[in-house]
């Protein structure tokens, strides 16, 4: 497999230690914000040079889930400020839900019409919803914002949701590309047998792909998840704010002097989690669909 | 039965199609294309959101042309684009380099790729956190090594590159895969026949890498450079612009001039002046780097 020589092994000793480096400098800073939640706030200071959590404590993730006492955040140096966690993560939780799901399936169904169908002007058409991907997203924010203003849904589920319901670009295009490499004789078959398109799509087709589909499903509720820009100007309202926005806003309030660091890390801990937990799950999956589409 | 498929397959598909375009079609139509219309001609009103958009024709532009705050956001962007892809390239070449030429490990790939899976605000607030004047890690290993703290958000002059920093390490494991999936397409034969005539590494790098890696990383240059134009999250969440206008970036100048302001018109003005230097690097980059052909033909 490997073509490097074995010879200078040294050189490979060096390579090593370079690559091992990197892996540490990506991975040292979630240990580190493992470390500040974990400690107690008040401490922190004090042993701000110290490698572990200071006065070990979960004091910091009861404040940010609400199930410390107001006397228990203040003595662990914590600001009594009120962060409504679970509904936040509800919130998100949900919001990625619905787009992946009406994101993925709208656009397979676009992406099967594109790869199976054959009807005059299909490359042209596929051409413009290509040229999509290359307008930057605050291109289309401004009048976005004012159409969702105007249906009178900002600060709602609908107006955060919204605009990724449809279709994205980068989604049909990844389907496309899978439906294409499907061998049309499956397809033939099921029409010769008086099989409709409904029957081709929904049970030959989205069976079949069912690991691009997973792959993309995935992408989409990790983007979704870590949107920032679009729910800040859609949704700042406490009922409908998404973690990412419930963060910035965390971040703003906490105080010049004497800010509750553990509590911040232990709510962006908390809020990285499930990405982290569905990565570790799934990650190859992941890794390999980003060699495989080199965009994104 | 025959007849009947011949029979589609001349006419077409077309009805059918249109039911399973049709959702897709509507969005597009309404949050992509009606907006990129829209922007355009908001661009040449006046618009506060509370009346409708007034006419100015190209009012808007002539302030951009005269407007201090926009030609240093502009400058602003245009450094930390310049540091930030900079770094990120050179980081992410040698990721991909040393793991094309060391393992195959799916692990240190995913765990090289951690950082750019997390949202955009909580890597900020992690470096916030590391970077903090007081009790900030970085700036305890600077002072044990003998050096003066620094406050790297803090400062006009260390903002912009500590921004851009922050944003390498969430990028660098991600642009390394694209670089690496550039470098598997590389034959291996050719570095075999390299090695037989006893190449050193560095010259196999210069000499046959770099050179075949050419297209991929044309590509990679291109996305990574428009992304690195639209940053926001970060400056966002940590600097909000400041201190003074240091990192008043492009896209965070757009915000506050919708969002904060109101000036709708003026904030699209913004928009298109954006889109317009990122549509002609792309095609200058393309062009330039010779994305389309490739060395190995």
């Amino acid at each position: 497999m490997n073509p490097a020589p074995r010879r200078l092994s040294w050189q490979r000793m060096a390579a090593w230690a370079i690559l091992v480096l990197f892996v540490l400098i990506t991975l040292l800073p979630f240990y580190w914000m493992l470390r500040i939640s974990l400690s107690n706030n008040r401490t922190l200071f004090a042993n701000a040079g110290s490698l572990l959590p200071t006065d070990f404590t979960f004091g910091a993730f009861k404040r940010v889930l609400g199930i410390a006492t107001l006397a228990e955040a203040t003595a662990e140096g914590g600001s009594g400020a009120n962060i409504n966690f679970w509904r936040y993560l509800a919130n998100s939780v949900a919001t990625s839900a619905v787009i992946t799901v009406c994101q993925v399936f709208f656009s397979a169904m676009a992406a099967y019409a594109f790869a199976r169908l054959r009807w005059p002007g299909r490359e042209k058409v596929f051409f413009v919803f290509l040229t999509a991907l290359m307008v930057p997203p605050i291109f289309t924010a401004l009048p976005n914002f004012v159409t969702v203003k105007q249906l009178g849904l900002l600060n709602t589920y609908a107006g955060i949701v919204l605009p990724y319901l449809f279709m994205t670009p980068f989604a049909v295009f990844f389907l496309r590309q899978f439906f294409l490499n499907i061998s049309r004789e499956v397809e033939e078959a099921a029409i010769v047998d008086g099989a409709g398109h409904a029957h081709i799509f929904f049970r030959l087709i989205v069976p079949m792909s069912s690991a691009p589909i997973a792959t993309i499903s995935l992408l989409v509720y990790i983007g979704a998840w870590n949107e920032y820009f679009w729910p800040l100007l859609v949704g700042q309202e406490d009922e409908v704010r998404v973690l990412t926005v419930a963060l910035g806003i965390f971040r703003a309030q906490t105080p010049q002097a004497g800010p509750d660091w553990s509590g911040l890390m232990a709510a962006t801990l908390l809020a990285a989690l499930p990405v982290i937990a569905l990565f570790t799950i799934f990650g190859r999956w992941i890794v390999n669909s980003i060699q495989f589409s080199g965009i994104k | 039965m025959r007849t009947s498929t011949e029979h589609r397959r001349r006419a077409g598909d077309l009805p059918v199609a249109m039911v399973f375009l049709l959702p897709a079609a509507v969005g597009f139509a309404v949050f992509y294309l009606w907006p990129t219309l829209r922007t355009m001609y908001l661009s040449l009103t006046d618009y506060s959101l509370l009346a409708p958009p007034e006419w100015v024709g190209a009012g808007n532009y002539e302030r951009l042309l005269g407007d201090r705050l926009f030609w240093n956001s502009l400058k602003v962007t245009v450094e930390y684009v310049v540091i930030n892809i900079g770094v990120q390239t050179v980081v992410a070449l040698g990721m991909a380099v040393l793991m094309h030429r060391l393992t195959r490990s799916g692990l240190i790939r995913g765990v090289l790729l951690l950082p750019y899976l997390v949202a955009n605000v909580v890597v900020a607030l992690i470096w916030y956190t590391m970077l903090d004047a007081q009790l900030g890690i970085v700036n305890q290993a600077l002072e044990w090594i003998g050096l003066d703290p620094v406050a790297f958000f803090g400062e006009t002059s260390t903002a912009i590159p500590t921004i851009a920093l922050v944003n390498v390490w969430r990028h660098m494991g991600y642009t390394a895969l694209l670089i690496f999936a550039g470098l598997q397409a590389i034959p291996k034969t050719v570095y075999e026949a390299a090695a037989t005539d006893g190449a050193s590494e560095a010259r196999m790098f210069w000499r046959i890498t770099l050179p075949l890696l050419r297209p991929a990383l044309a590509l990679v240059l291109v996305l990574t450079i428009i992304g690195s134009f639209q940053i926001f999250d970060t400056v966002a969440v940590t600097t909000k612009g400041g201190p003074i206008n240091a990192t008043r970036v492009i896209y965070y100048y757009i915000y506050e001039q919708a969002f904060q302001r109101f000036n709708f018109g003026y904030a699209a003005a913004v928009c298109v002046a954006l889109f317009a230097i990122l549509a002609t690097l792309a095609l200058l980059q393309l062009k330039l780097l010779r994305a389309g052909d490739s060395d190995l033909d």
